[in-house]
């Protein structure tokens, strides 16, 4: 019993590996507790979120100057107890995540009234950031496991918030794919757990090439469909668009920020960093879903005329280019992955909050029956292109450095390989930009049809301030990407080589 | 399910599962058992109590709403993890207290409070879920 348990003492600082967590967690059953009051839920809410960021920040601080942190739960030693472990990437998304929520907020706070008190939405919103910022601090796959069904739970409850039929309608293609990913996620693990006795993701990386490789292959092969099923890669991506623009603007953002990212983060552990022999067998696999998804995304944007719908089509077509990365493997293509899971949380959100202030404006939901509201709102528009040019990837906006980043690690591998991921990825910047600015043309630009007078946008401050400052974000960081560029650097040293990830957890003796 | 043998029985019944659930969610350290069982038969006990005398009824012998019943176990679970911050190791490490009362030891633990805490999650969550199905007059179902 005695070898099982740590004796050291734990230092106190690393609790910060779990302290968003447990605050994101204990904000959420608060809120739940006092929902009679909108106020003080949303007060509560922004307290709990700033703690969180205060404590990636933190964390990721740490991370750069020391390399990745963990803690086991319960003092057990890490094959049998939990780790959480966190290193550059998963903290980084996991402040971004925090960021969004807290913007999110301030967006929702404009969108509702008095009368949706007690429908328990900051309390839901806090669960759906406890797992989401689980599952990129986790350092554990049944853990990551738990923390899908904890999002899952939590944006369920979210996208029929309002309970009108069309959100039933896409809650019920929402909630049946993603419970059967989660579902395949699991069946994957019990195999994986009957097959080398550990979930521990450090421990993995050293059982997993002792194992018998025809029954990883199988293994990463579901556990490829159920992320690929997370992150609405093509050809599993149906219920995306089928589903995201059901709920209020300020929902759908946070879905489209927050859970696909998931998805595309946990592929990327799993089969770059836990299985890479494996990896290379699907590489033509993962080659396949990048390129369709980047390239059948902007189309299907670009036959598109509901606004939210249009923007889920872009949602997948990033994906797409988060797979190239994970196709390409080197530390460059890691790297330009992790940098676009990034912006595309900031990115993504960003345009569905501008797509919901847009359908406020016009009333409409329809690109066919919006036009002209350039003349009665040039912010909005200004914010839209911005935003449209960042998702194609026109420099210097953020969305640039990310796919430079990937098409300068698919020249470097060459090979068939590389050069299609390389033409993909410039022909889904070309196509992204196409359909975006169709979409601003009609929205903005066009001549009003109809009675050819447009209402004037309602005043919402909150809502214009929240979607300014992801947009400023998003051009800042693409201004001066130094930080950005040598995060992803770092991140993806440490996804290439875990063996930092590796001794800190405290495996480092037990890796072959 | 409205009978006058059914309105009788059904305290009697609530009141005993309501015993047996508190036991079984203490015993479950050691023994099968636990906060998950317990406040499934708690959960169930609120069923009953709902099925004879009616939801409301259920949900006034309740007096919290069974979501926030739910709130308060995800709390102190959490919390009951917290504490370990102070004896200087990792979170959800377990603290315990033996109090010597008389001739017998009582263990205290901070994985009881969990396992309270997964209790009254299990009993909040499946008491609003089954006082939500049931209707009113106990008629439906």
């Amino acid at each position: 019993m005695e070898e099982l348990v740590q004796t050291s003492a734990v230092a106190t600082a690393d609790w910060i590996v779990v302290l968003p967590l447990v605050l994101a967690l204990i904000g959420a059953a608060l809120a739940l507790m006092l929902r009679n009051n909108g106020r003080v839920t949303f007060l509560l809410a922004l307290l709990v979120v700033v703690a969180a960021i205060a404590c990636e920040i933190g964390l990721a601080l740490r991370i750069w100057q020391e390399g990745p942190v963990s803690m086991t739960m319960g003092n057990w030693l890490p094959p049998f107890g939990i780790s959480f472990t966190a290193d550059l990437f998963g903290a980084s998304f996991a402040l971004a995540a925090s960021v969004v929520t807290l913007l999110v907020l301030f967006y929702a706070e404009a969108d509702r009234s008095a009368a949706d008190g007690r429908d328990g939405f900051h309390a839901l919103v806090l669960l759906l950031l406890a797992g989401v910022t689980g599952s990129f601090l986790t350092g554990d796959l049944f853990n990551l496991y738990v923390w899908f069904e904890v999002m899952l739970i939590a944006s369920f409850g979210l996208i029929v918030t309002g309970g009108s039929a069309l959100q039933f309608d896409g809650a019920v293609k929402y909630g049946f794919l993603n419970f059967l990913a989660t579902t395949l996620f699991l069946l994957a693990l019990g195999l994986l757990y009957g097959t080398i006795g550990t979930l521990n993701m450090a421990d993995i990386i050293g059982k997993a090439p002792s194992a018998n490789p025809a029954v990883i292959t199988a293994i990463a092969a579901l556990l490829l469909l159920a992320f690929g099923m997370k992150a609405a890669a093509f050809p599993v991506n149906a219920w995306l668009p089928a589903s995201y623009h059901t709920p209020p603007a300020a929902i759908s953002a946070l879905f489209a920020g927050l859970l696909t990212k998931v998805g595309v983060y946990a592929a990327l552990r799993s089969l770059v960093v836990l299985l890479p022999a494996t990896r290379d067998i699907l590489e033509p696999v993962i080659a396949l879903v990048a390129i369709a998804s980047m390239i059948l995304g902007p189309l299907g944007a670009l036959g598109e005329t509901h606004l939210r719908r249009a923007m889920g089509f872009f949602v997948i077509g990033g994906i797409g280019a988060a797979f190239a990365g994970i196709a390409l493997a080197t530390p460059g293509g890691i790297g330009g992955a992790g940098a676009y899971i990034f912006h595309s949380m900031l990115t993504m959100t960003a345009l569905y909050l501008v797509s919901g202030m847009i359908e406020r404006s016009t009333g409409q939901v329809d690109t066919r029956h919006m036009g002209g509201l350039y003349a009665s709102s040039a912010p909005l528009s200004i914010m839209f292109l911005v935003l449209v040019l960042a998702v194609a990837g026109v420099p210097p906006l953020l969305g640039f450095w990310p796919k430079l980043l990937l098409i300068e690690a698919g020249v470097a591998q060459g090979g068939w390989l590389g050069t299609s991921l390389v033409v993909a990825l410039v022909l889904n910047a070309v196509l992204t930009l196409i359909a975006g600015t169709r979409i601003w043309a009609h929205v903005f630009w066009r001549q009003t049809t109809g009675t050819g007078k447009v209402p004037a946008p309602r005043r919402g401050l909150l809502r214009y301030a929240a979607a300014a400052a992801i947009v400023g974000l998003a051009v800042a960081v693409g201004l001066w990407p130094d930080f950005l560029l040598a995060g992803a650097r770092m991140g993806a040293a440490d996804l290439a080589d875990p063996a930092r990830y590796i001794a800190a957890v405290g495996l480092a003796g037990s890796a072959p | 399910m409205n009978t006058v043998i059914f309105r009788t029985i059904a305290p009697l019944i609530v009141g005993t599962m309501l015993v047996f659930s508190v036991y079984i969610c203490l015993r479950g350290h050691n023994e099968p058992g636990g906060g998950f069982i317990g406040g499934l038969i708690a959960a169930s006990a609120i069923a009953v109590l709902g099925m004879s005398s009616g939801r409301d009824a259920a949900r006034r012998a309740l007096r919290f709403d069974p979501i926030a019943i739910a709130a308060a176990g995800v709390l102190l679970a959490a919390s009951s993890g917290l504490l370990s911050l102070f004896t200087g190791s990792a979170f959800m490490t377990s603290i315990w207290l033996y109090l010597e009362l008389g001739e017998t030891t009582v263990p205290l633990s901070t994985p009881m409070f969990f396992d309270i805490g997964v209790y009254l999650v299990v009993l909040g969550a499946i008491s609003a879920i089954g006082l939500g199905l049931e209707t009113d007059d106990g008629e439906g179902l």
